[in-house]
């Protein structure tokens, strides 16, 4: 079953003609990890940008299209794009959490970041706080190396325990979605196995959606992969038929390495 | 050629930036000779009336109080509106404003509030001299807010609504917080350059030779003060304008050392 249902979706930045995403269809599988590829300036982070409307942040983007978010309590889709209230934007991030490129440590301490969603949630009960946090930090492997030393600041942390941390943070509030944007691309080749083993792990509690540039990860981690190039969702399907048996002659030049 | 002109410059520059360290150096010196001269710690402890320096000294410092507890909230409002919230007109306005008000000459700032303040209130006034002083700090501090802020990355204010927080919740927890360090270095350069002013207490607070903690009336200011002192033909009052100058000069030095030291340690 799909969490997202992405429906003929074209999204424009202020000030520019042309669109950067067009007619996109593409659906985020639930429990299951989604892979976005495509040379630099296809669009990718444009349509992660999209699921949880970060770039409303912004003011004057154009979108066209649906993007349809499965509500679990209620078992409805909601098109998130008609999202128009501040407290409807604030459920929306709570459902689809995002991880960056860069780890984005808040300047408090290990423990105010996991906690700082939660409390924005509205969870103010104490024992509760510390439950969840001690949760998120374990199902984010940084538990072991991070537990006696709660209220330092996360800034002391290493780039790949920082990242994991935000991961941490993100998971805190329970989302439904998480949406990573080369998280590993700024991290060393032992804390990038780290992330993708969590990232793999992660997937029995919620649906990714993941930009990356490198192919392996892709085929290591990912179910399905999306195909883009030039604001255009080329192709898309199980991973293991994108890289093994691709139906576009784009796709099979771009994973090949014949351009991109 | 080019080697040539290059070793012209560089004598040029060296031979300019002798030039300034020894004036910089003759003025020093000449201030710690006659200043500590003229030193002694009962200036402490006595008010002016009474040949010491205590009412200046407290009364220079609840001044640059009082004018940063003015100018620093408005300062700090404007700087994070221009930088978090302001992207048109607006915003471009402030800015504007402020770097000319920040070049404005201090003296011209102390005419001006002369003329909406203190003679409207018909007397100076240590109110005067604070808001007088608090205008001078106020585009230094919408500098600072302002460029501090610019320099927290975007992503983090991203990372702070992708988990829900509404924008001014981000700017006040998570932003503000990542540039504190820099911030509160402005604020105490700024407060260094406000206490060491003259030109804008001239005449809106004055300066009295009395303790007092009535901002209602003239209040001990002790670089007006010093200005005072070093014009009176008495050999003593001349002393004493040094031992201030130099009492003014080692306080405006510790604040700035002070904010440089803050942000070595942070960076
Ligand atoms: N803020 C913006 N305003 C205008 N155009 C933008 C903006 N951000 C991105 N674009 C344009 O949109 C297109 C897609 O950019 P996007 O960042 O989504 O690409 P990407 O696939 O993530 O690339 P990369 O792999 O380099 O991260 C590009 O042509 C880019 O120049
Ligand atoms: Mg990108």
């Amino acid at each position: 079953m799909a969490v997202m249902k992405i429906k003929k979706f074209s999204f424009t930045y202020p000030g520019v003609d042309h669109p950067s995403l067009k007619n996109i269809t593409l659906p985020i599988e639930q429990n299951k990890i989604t892979a976005l590829i495509g040379p630099s300036g296809c669009g990718k982070s444009t349509l992660l940008r999209s699921m949880n409307r970060i770039h409303d942040l912004y003011p004057g983007n154009k979108y066209d299209g649906k993007i349809e978010l499965l509500d679990l309590e209620t078992g409805k889709y909601n098109n998130i794009l008609e999202i128009k209230k501040e407290n409807e934007f604030i459920k929306l991030r709570q459902q689809v959490g995002m991880i960056f490129q860069k780890p984005t440590p808040f300047p408090m301490s290990i423990f105010d970041n996991v906690a700082y969603g939660l409390r924005i949630a509205g969870i103010k009960n104490r024992s509760e706080l510390q439950d969840r946090v001690e949760t998120a930090l374990k199902g984010s492997a940084l538990w072991k190396e991070v537990h006696d030393r709660l209220d330092r600041s996360a800034m002391g942390l290493s780039g790949g325990q920082q990242q994991r941390l935000c991961i941490a943070r993100a998971v805190a509030v329970k989302p439904e979605v998480l949406l990573f944007d080369e998280p590993t691309s700024a991290l060393d080749p032992i804390s990038t196995g780290a992330i993708e083993e969590l990232i793999v792990e992660l997937k029995k509690d919620v649906s990714i959606a993941i930009v990356t540039h490198n192919m392996q990860q892709a085929s290591r981690i990912s179910d399905y992969t999306a195909f883009m190039y030039l604001g255009d969702l080329i192709e898309y399907d199980k991973t293991e038929n994108i890289f093994l048996n691709p139906k576009e002659q784009q796709t099979e030049d771009y994973i090949t390495g014949r351009f991109g | 050629m080019r080697l040539f002109i290059n070793k012209i410059f560089l004598a040029l520059s060296v031979f300019s930036a002798l030039i300034g360290l020894a004036f910089l150096g003759w003025i020093l010196i000449t201030l710690f000779i006659k200043g500590l001269g003229s030193f002694h710690f009962n200036l402490f402890l006595n008010d002016l009336i009474e040949g010491g320096l205590r009412n200046l000294i407290i009364g220079q410092f609840i001044l640059a109080g009082l004018a940063s507890l003015i100018g620093i909230p408005i300062g700090m409002t404007a700087g994070i509106y221009i930088q978090e919230y302001g992207r048109g007109k607006y915003a471009a306005l402030i800015r504007d404003l402020s770097d000319i008000m920040m070049s404005a000459p201090s003296i011209v700032i102390g005419a001006f509030v002369y003329a909406i303040i203190v003679v409207p209130t018909g007397g100076t006034s240590g109110y005067a001299g604070a808001i007088a002083l608090a205008i001078m700090m106020i585009p230094v501090v919408i500098n600072t807010t302002d460029n501090m802020l610019s320099l927290v990355p975007r992503e983090l204010r991203e990372a702070g609504i992708a988990l829900g927080a509404s924008k001014y919740r981000v700017i006040l927890d998570i932003v503000i917080k990542a540039a504190k360090v820099g911030i509160m270095t402005g604020i105490l350069l700024a407060f260094a350059r406000i206490i060491g002013e003259t030109a804008p207490l001239l005449f809106t607070s004055e300066t009295s030779n009395y303790f007092s903690l009535n901002l209602s009336e003239s209040f001990p200011s002790l670089t007006v003060s010093i200005y005072d002192l070093a014009n009176e033909p008495e050999e003593s009052s001349r002393d004493l304008a040094w031992a201030a100058s130099f009492i003014l000069t080692v306080m405006v030095l510790i604040i700035n050392l002070t904010g440089r030291f803050i942000t070595r340690n942070k960076k």
